[in-house]
This record gives C-alpha cells, structure tokens and sequence, in this order.
C-alpha cells in the first residue's frame, strides 16, 4: 500500500509534483498515467525516498520508506533508466543488493530464472540491449519479494514476448495479494493490465478512478442521430436509463443508453425522417486525450510539418 | 470447530516471510563484493602496486649506480633506503586516489546509486562501508607495496651510505606510516568522489589537493610559506612517512593527526551531501 499526501516537489521556480493525493492499494494493478513530463517518475523516486518532498508524504505500508528494516521487502522499485553500473555482470549486481539484507543466494538465481536471465547472468550488464536491461531491473525489484512492486515504464524496450511477460507476471503479482503501481504513458498498455487508474498532468491529480468509470465520464457509448424533428424524437426515445442531449435548433441529438438499431427502429416506427445515425465509441485512448489535453507538457504541431515544406 | 479451523488457516492469510534486514555488516558485505566484481578494481590497485614497488626499485638502481660510477646526482645526496623504496608512493597514491573517487563518484555516473540507495535508504551506512572497505585494501596494499619496495631496494643499496635495515630506528615506522598514508588517500579519494558525485571533478580536486597547491604555497610570502605548508595535506601526509624531519616539518605522530583532520573533513563533507540532496 502506497500512500501519498499532499505531495510536492519542487525544484527551482518549477513545480514537478504538486499536491498529489492518493493511495494505492493491494491487491490489483493500478496504473500510474500521464503524459511525459507529468512528474510520475518524480513521484516514483519520492515513494522510495530517492527525492525528498519539497512537503507532503508519502509512506509505503504506513512507514516512511527509509524507516523500514528491510526496504527491498516493502518495496521492489523499477526505475526509470538504468541503475546498474555496466561493468558488473547481472549475477554480481543482484548479489550485492542480496547482501545488504541478507538475501541467501538462492533467491538471486531465482529471480535470474525469473526474468529469464539465465544465459546472460555472468555477462558484463553493460553489453545488454534495452529489453535486457528492464529485465534485469525487474529481477532486481522482485528480488526481496515485496509486498509492494513499482515499476516506472516496465514495457519501454521490451519485444513483444516481453511484454507479453511483464503483463502476466503484473497480474500474477496481483493476484497474490500484492500491491502493483506500474506507470506508463500509453493509455493502450495500461488498458490492458491496470484495474484502477491514477492520472496525473503537471504534476496534479487528474482522476483516481477505474478503467471503465474513464470511458463512461469521457462520453461512454454514445449515438449521434441527426433528424428533422428532435424534439419528438426527443420525446420517442425517452425511457429509463437513457440520455438524449442536444442544442436547440440543431437537427443533431447525442443518444447515450440506446444502441443505433433501437434508435434506428424506434425513429421507424414513429415515421421519423433520420439523415444520420452513427455509433460513436470512445476509446481508452481518446478519454485520457481529453483528460490530459490541457496538461500536456510538450505539444507537437501536426501544421507545422506542411509549413516547412512551403516557401515563405 | 471454530477454534479447530482457526490455526489451521493461518499460515495461508499470514505467508511465513523471510525476515531480512539491512545492518552495517551486511552493508559492509555488499560494498566488499562490489569492490572486487569490477575489473577496473584489479587494474588499478596492480597498477598502484607496480607504481610502488617499480618506482622505489629504479630510484634504488640510480643511486646505486651513481655510487658506482662516482658522480652523484645532487637531488640523491642524502638519500636513504627508504626514501628511494618510497619514492613510488607519489605516483602510487594518484593510483589509489583515483580508484577511491571511482568507488563512489562511479555510482553517480552509471545510476547504480539509485539501485544502492533504494536497498539502503538511510544512506550513511553506505558511505561508511565503502570508505571502510576501500581505506582498508589501499592500506593493505600501500603497506604490502611499502615494504616489497624496501626489501628488494635495501638489498639493490646495501653497502653504500644510504643501506640500512628494517630493525634500524624509524624504518618500520616509515614504512608502516607510507601504508597508513596510502590507506587515507584512498579514503579521501571516496570522500571526494561522493562529495563531487563526478569522476572528473574528484580526480581534479584530489590532484590539486596532494599535488598541485604545493606548488602553489610557493607563490606566498616565505613568512606565510612556513606557517601554511606543514599543514597542507601532502606535507602532513609526508611527515608521516619521511624518515628525517627538517625544522619545518611536522613530527610524524602531528603530520598523521593532521592528515586526519583532512580525512575527516572530506567525509564530513560527503556525508552532508549524501545525507541532505536528492540523487
């Protein structure tokens, strides 16, 4: 369990955490999301105590995490980039941590098995690609079987195998009873693994909600009708359950509620004449977008791509 | 029943834990294996060795075959045994130095001091152990490199105006003194590789430090010279292993307290910073 109190970070004029609040809790994965420069990797360093809070807190299974007798126990932290040094051999970084908590040996060759580093385990880590390296730092969190695992942008690298791997081992880790805080900037992965969503921009909580509660605020399942009388059509698909919104003196009705057949039949029935009846999902994508739009650090140009091209 | 059902789940809700726990020795343990798991560990301490015993042998020949051909170098006169076998421990602790500031500032520059720190958040525990464990394999091997040096280099003068023995007065003290210098450089050069967290600018500041302000002291009024210089790291470190003292100089038991003093100081300094900035 992570939790976390008005926690801020500040360095210099700039603001990289502000206020965050929220707890993260056993059990099931949840997914820390958020555009680049979101200050997700910040707050992962503050939760094990690599960064200080400018103030607020944040402690792991009611301690701070430096007050634990056994930190790699509580908590098994991949971080961003590589926090080996290249010239130890995967076997002999693992052991060294092992030694600080007494960690028998046997355990470092299961978490090498673990993360399927078992052919490269005595090579130099420096020689290891990407995808070899996240996995070495995976073996490195597991390595004290901690209760809480974090891991800040576990598939960045991985192939696909492995990220096939990683989305298992999440959910297994889960379904152990573990607590699972895994970040990533694609809303698309965490769709796939996360339970529970915290979504962060410039460092401020966005939502602390569910995958299915995003999509239905962002809009749900919504059917766009355009007719030549809304207002009786208005009245047509009125019932329980179902939301009918649309301006005044537009042809146009957004239907929540109904599917685009029922609308379609029901608009029959009553001799209403449609011009337009489509289904519009939303996707996990698209919510996060409209979540994150205006936190978003580093706005690209999609124009700006013509007007190079065009003499000025 | 219920009383029979309760023990009987409990090992499933409450999973036996291993109790680990993180304490000095284990901590100690660690920074040992990490020392001797880079290669670059091997390469430098051989090469302070060889540095030690190689430079102290070829002083030891030149002297030897100054005597021999009759004119001697000025620089030579008043040489002695052992100031010729320790004539390499100028470049050994370059050697030294620079590996100590590697033990620490190197865990800046790869990233594995966030994995270092993450295992042992209170932080101090590990700066304490690394300037232990590294302290002691320079001493060791400054000592070892000593008094190699001085066996085969009294041997190569024996019979000339600088021979002497180690159960001459001042000798084991000089050669135990150059080991315990040697042993502090390294210390010093892991103060300074955390202090800085940069390889670059620790070996700057530890060459400047034994090396170079020296030279500079030079550029002071002489008045200032002699009330400064004793005190400067490389002078007090000096005169715990110079066999003869001149006036200026301070007795070997003062130039060790010294040398302390900035040993000290440099720790002081890292532990600040370790202890107090996000890394």
């Amino acid at each position: 369990m992570i939790d976390a109190r008005q926690l801020t970070k500040e360095y210099g004029e700039k603001t990289a955490v502000d206020g965050l609040e929220f707890v993260v809790r056993p059990g099931t994965v949840t997914g820390f999301l958020g555009p680049n420069g979101a200050g997700k990797s910040t707050t992962m360093r503050m939760v094990v105590g690599l960064d200080a809070p400018t103030s607020g807190s944040v402690t792991v299974n009611g301690h701070r995490y430096a007050r634990h007798q056994a930190p790699l126990q509580e908590v098994g932290a991949l971080l961003e980039a590589k926090s080996i040094h290249p010239g130890r051999s995967a076997y002999n970084h693992l052991r060294a941590l092992a030694l600080t908590h007494g960690i028998p040996g046997r355990r470092v060759d299961e978490v090498i098995d673990l993360a399927g580093l078992g052919s490269v385990a005595k090579k130099r880590a420096g020689a290891f690609s990407l995808g070899m390296g996240q996995r070495l730092g995976i073996a490195a969190a597991l390595l004290g079987d901690p209760q809480t695992v974090m891991l800040d942008e576990p598939v960045n690298g991985l192939d696909p195998e492995g990220v096939l791997w990683i989305r298992n081992l999440l959910k297994g880790l889960a379904d152990d009873g573990r607590t699972v805080f895994v970040s990533s900037h694609l809303m698309s992965e965490m769709a796939l693994v996360a339970d529970h969503l915290i979504v962060v921009g410039r460092g401020r909580l966005l939502a602390d909600t569910t995958v299915a509660d995003l999509i239905r605020e962002a809009g749900g399942d919504t059917v766009k009708v355009a007719t030549q009388d809304p207002a009786r059509l208005r009245d047509v698909l009125a019932g329980p359950g179902v939301d009918v919104t649309g301006r005044i003196g537009s042809e146009e009705l957004q239907v929540t509620g109904l599917t685009a057949r029922e609308i379609g039949l029901k608009a029959a029935e009553h001799s209403i004449a449609l011009f337009e009846l489509s289904a519009r999902t939303v996707s996990l994508e698209e919510a996060f977008m409209d979540l994150t739009r205006d936190a978003v650090e580093y706005h690209g140009s999609t124009t700006g791509i013509d007007t190079l091209g065009r003499p000025a | 029943m219920s009383t029979l059902t309760a023990p009987a789940e409990e090992p499933r809700t409450a999973p036996a834990r291993p109790a680990y726990r993180v304490t000095g020795r284990r901590v100690l343990s660690s920074e040992w294996a990490k020392l001797w798991s880079l290669r670059s560990t091997w390469i430098t301490l051989g090469l302070g060795l060889l540095f030690l015993v190689a430079f102290g042998l070829i002083s030891a020949s030149r002297y030897k075959s100054g005597i021999d051909s009759g004119h001697m170098d000025r620089d030579f006169a008043d040489s002695t045994a052992v100031s010729l076998s320790l004539f390499g421990a100028n470049f050994a602790q370059l050697a030294l130095g620079v590996l100590g500031v590697l033990v620490t500032a190197g865990e800046y520059s790869t990233g594995m001091i966030r994995s270092t720190l993450a295992a042992v958040p209170r932080r101090l525990p590990v700066l304490w152990s690394k300037a232990a464990v590294f302290g002691l394999v320079a001493l060791v091997v400054g000592t070892l490199g000593g008094f190699v040096a001085f066996l085969i280099g009294s041997g190569i003068v024996s019979g000339t105006p600088a021979a002497m023995s180690l159960s001459d007065a001042g000798v084991l003290r000089s050669l135990l003194g150059a080991g315990l210098y040697l042993g502090l450089v390294g210390v010093i050069g892991t103060a300074l590789g955390a202090l800085l967290r940069s390889v670059a600018g620790g070996i700057s500041v530890l060459v400047a430090a034994l090396m170079l302000i020296p030279g500079l002291i030079s550029l002071l009024p002489s008045s200032w010279q002699d009330d400064i210089s004793p005190y400067l790291p490389s002078n007090a470190g000096e005169s715990m292993f110079a066999l003869t003292h001149d006036s200026t100089a301070l007795s070997p038991g003062a130039g060790l307290l010294v040398f302390l003093c900035w040993t000290a100081l440099a720790l002081g300094g890292a532990a600040y910073r370790l202890a107090r900035s996000d890394v």
